[in-house]
């Protein structure tokens, strides 16, 4: 007897089975895993993704924000209603705690950027968390770099990352052998794209922060990009703050996340503005990697996401 | 819409990461900030044209070196169907970053460069694809433009290789003629090559028949985790989470669980989104069985008319990946197969595949670095398998030094020893 299948999945469903089953495997295997939440639409589609795996339990790990003091509120807002919806812990690794202990030092001048600190602060947390492994929510399609790293990325007691030196990754069996100290980085939607993410969001009906549809704010022009105005970035000579309607494709530290001019107004406007978009979302937004050829390689060097 | 997995495989330079990058820009896959960062790079190289290698080859040494070392994953669709691909290195010294990017593939592209014809790594790749039992396989003979775009020397790599690949065993062989620089039958058929007929390579990847590739007879489940939810409103709940590896899983069904064997019935199949009525590979489903009886992480739930071979003493093909040990009787390794994990003792060293003429050497004390093999092993625990060749997921294992905790070993199954 040959058994038929009962239909044909779609690619999303697909995706969908092989993150729920990376997430699985990890709490299955690690002692202390922590899922990073940076209320981002990736780390909220990963926590959707998590919640899925688990039901009708609830998630098994505590969710990590690291915090850099430069939020948008409508995300700190979104993070807090979620936990409290799901009844997990959260901890919160902050930058400004550490800038006030004197842990790290807070660079200055208009270009200054919490970005870099953020590193020192997520390896200190997972240290004193004794997090053994740690969720993020990067996707392969977003940089060079990231296109290259397992989806079980193995990170030495500095948190670095050695490209060269990757263990090999096959089929669906992963190996998340560690020593003390050692920790995995695991990424569930390593191959989700943007695109994606955004239909899932839609089909799914999640719910995201309303910072990423159009909105009239106040922002100022640095770079060709948009840089919100929140009374945190001293400004360059010819910075002017003006009001537009612009939104956000990626969310992170104010200070290194720039918005796009846009009218997508519901998830279907942001779809259908993504799928004819000819620029990439980091390409769009991030002022972090305009500066170096493997600025991001580097930084995952130094246990940066 | 539907997925398709596919790789870049053969030998180093042959074209695979320029051919990913032609793929990509003729599709239209390419954003402008994309595009404008290689032309810079390119233009800051003094190279002639824009290096399409570079939309993949993304690690600084990989630039610096103008090879790929390590698997690049791109995606990209088109109004039919949807793509991952692995771009991967053709280098020696990085097979096993070759294995990682095709272990998961459904299809493989075989680069090939058409001055040079078959060489010892297409030889390789050839064999590990179908080794991993890749189900389709596209012969990319390429640089086709400095040969002229003649007819002849098309067909004679693809003589050459035809008479190679019928010592493999694989199901579907297509060659394409091409020339990834210029874009010769890639995304558009091309008008210096009237004589070949057949599609570009776009179109066959948009077309070529993969639903039919899972084993949809053995029903497989290895348990993942096993869910009870410290809550009132779910107290008595039981579930078994975990992917299906092969077979359709229906509420009602009766199965057996490994070890063991002990019989019981499926009550339902659950998600987040509601129950299901059939649960398919590769679904992650958590499934509810009628009897109370143990059941944890490593063990199998199985259709009951069909069951899995049970063995602590198995033969399989191993691909060696390291050069800091070698795979010799009596190394001792942690052993990872499906959701189970043990440790396990080499027992024999049995053969050693010679790549140029695919004969094995059964005159061998050991494995090194990127060699093939058969080798058998002796296992703490029962593993619950199906040959490889039935069941890419209940027929694969990965062996790691636990000393160094690297994944050494890429493992295919065969069968059981008889004792
Ligand atoms: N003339 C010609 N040159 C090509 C063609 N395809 C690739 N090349 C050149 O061949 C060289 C190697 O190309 P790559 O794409 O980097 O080769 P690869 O197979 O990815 O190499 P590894 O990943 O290091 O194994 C580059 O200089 C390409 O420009 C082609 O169709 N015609
Ligand atoms: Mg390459």
């Amino acid at each position: 007897m040959t058994a038929t299948l009962p239909r044909e999945l779609t690619h999303l469903e697909v995706l969908e089975s092989e993150s729920i089953h990376i997430i699985r495997e990890v709490a299955a295997e690690f002692e202390k895993p922590a899922l990073l939440f940076s209320g981002g639409k990736d780390s909220i589609v990963m926590l959707r993704l998590a919640e899925k795996a688990f039901w009708p339990a609830r998630i098994p790990f505590p969710v990590v924000h690291i915090d850099t003091g430069h939020n948008f509120p409508e995300v700190i807002e979104y993070r807090d209603k979620r936990v409290a919806e799901l009844g997990v812990k959260l901890v919160v690794g902050s930058v400004e705690d550490a800038i006030a202990a004197g842990k790290v030092v807070e660079e200055t001048g208009p270009r200054a950027s919490r970005n870099r600190l953020q590193t020192a602060v997520l390896l200190e947390t997972i240290a004193a968390g004794k997090y053994d492994a740690v969720f993020g929510g990067a996707r392969r399609d977003e940089e060079k770099a990231r296109a290259k790293e397992r989806v079980y990325s193995f990170r030495d007691e500095f948190g670095q990352w050695d490209p060269k030196n990757q263990r090999p990754e096959l089929w669906d069996l992963f190996n998340g052998r560690r020593r003390v100290g050692e920790h995995i980085r695991v990424f569930p939607i390593s191959n989700w794209t943007e695109l994606d993410i955004w239909q899932y969001i839609q089909d799914d009906g999640i719910e995201i922060p309303s910072i990423y549809f159009a909105h009239e704010r106040p922002v100022f022009e640095r770079d060709g990009m948009w840089m919100a105005e929140m009374g945190v970035m001293p400004h360059l000579p010819g910075e002017v703050v003006q009001n537009q309607v612009v939104r956000f494709r990626t969310v992170g530290d104010m200070t290194c996340t720039a918005a796009v001019s846009s009218d997508a107004r519901t998830v279907q406007d942001v779809i259908a503005e993504i799928a004819a978009t000819r620029i990439t979302e980091r390409g769009a937004s991030r002022a972090d990697d305009k500066f170096s050829e493997a600025a991001m390689e580097d930084r995952k060097r130094e246990g940066y996401f | 819409m539907e997925l398709l997995r596919f790789a870049t495989v053969g030998s180093v330079d042959d074209g695979k990461s320029t051919l990913i990058g032609r793929l990509l820009y003729d599709s239209k896959s390419i954003m402008q900030d994309q595009w404008d960062a290689i032309e810079h790079t390119s233009e800051q190289r003094g190279e002639e044209y824009v290096n399409l290698a570079l939309l993949t080859d993304g690690l600084r040494a990989e630039r610096e070196q103008g090879i790929t070392i390590d698997v690049a994953y791109r995606y990209f669709h088109t109004p039919k169907r949807k793509f991952i691909i692995a771009d991967t290195p053709g280098h020696v010294q990085y097979t096993r970053n070759m294995v990682t990017g095709a272990s998961t593939a459904n299809l493989a592209l075989i680069l090939i460069d058409a001055r040079q014809g078959v060489v010892e790594q297409s030889r390789r790749h050839a064999f590990i694809s179908a080794l991993l039992g890749i189900p389709h396989l596209v012969v990319c003979v390429n640089k086709m433009d400095l040969v002229d775009y003649e007819e002849s020397a098309f067909n004679a790599v693809r003589d050459e290789f035809a008479a190679f690949a019928s010592k493999l065993d694989v199901r579907d062989v297509t060659f394409i003629p091409m020339s990834a620089l210029a874009g010769d039958n890639v995304v558009e058929p091309s008008d210096r090559m009237p004589w070949f007929t057949g599609k570009p390579l776009l179109e066959h990847l948009e077309e070529v028949e993969i639903a039919l590739d899972e084993d949809l007879d053995g029903r497989r489940f290895p348990v993942q985790y096993v869910i009870r939810p410290m809550r009132e409103e779910y107290h008595d709940y039981r579930g078994y989470a975990g992917k299906v590896a092969g077979g359709v899983f229906r509420a009602g069904d009766a199965v057996a669980v490994f070890p063991g064997g002990r019989r019981t019935t499926i009550s339902a199949i659950d998600t987040f989104d509601g129950p299901v009525e059939a649960a398919a590979p590769p679904m992650s489903v958590t499934i509810r069985l009628a009897d109370d009886i143990d059941v944890s992480r490593g063990n199998m739930i199985v259709g009951a008319d069909r069951a899995p071979i049970s063995a602590q003493h198995v033969e399989g093909w191993v691909c060696w990946m390291t050069d800091r040990s070698r795979l010799t009787p009596g190394t001792r390794l942690a052993i990872k197969h499906t959701t189970h994990s043990a440790r396990a003792i080499v027992t024999g060293v049995l053969s050693r595949l010679e790549i140029n003429t695919l004969a094995e050497d059964i005159d061998v004390d050991g494995l090194s670095l990127n060699e093939i093999g058969r080798v058998t092993l002796r296992t703490t625990e029962p593993l619950f398998f199906d040959p490889y060749r039935e069941n890419r997921h209940t027929g694969s294992f990965i062996l790691i030094d636990e000393a160094t905790n690297h994944t050494v070993g890429a493992g295919m199954l065969l069968g059981a020893i008889e004792e």
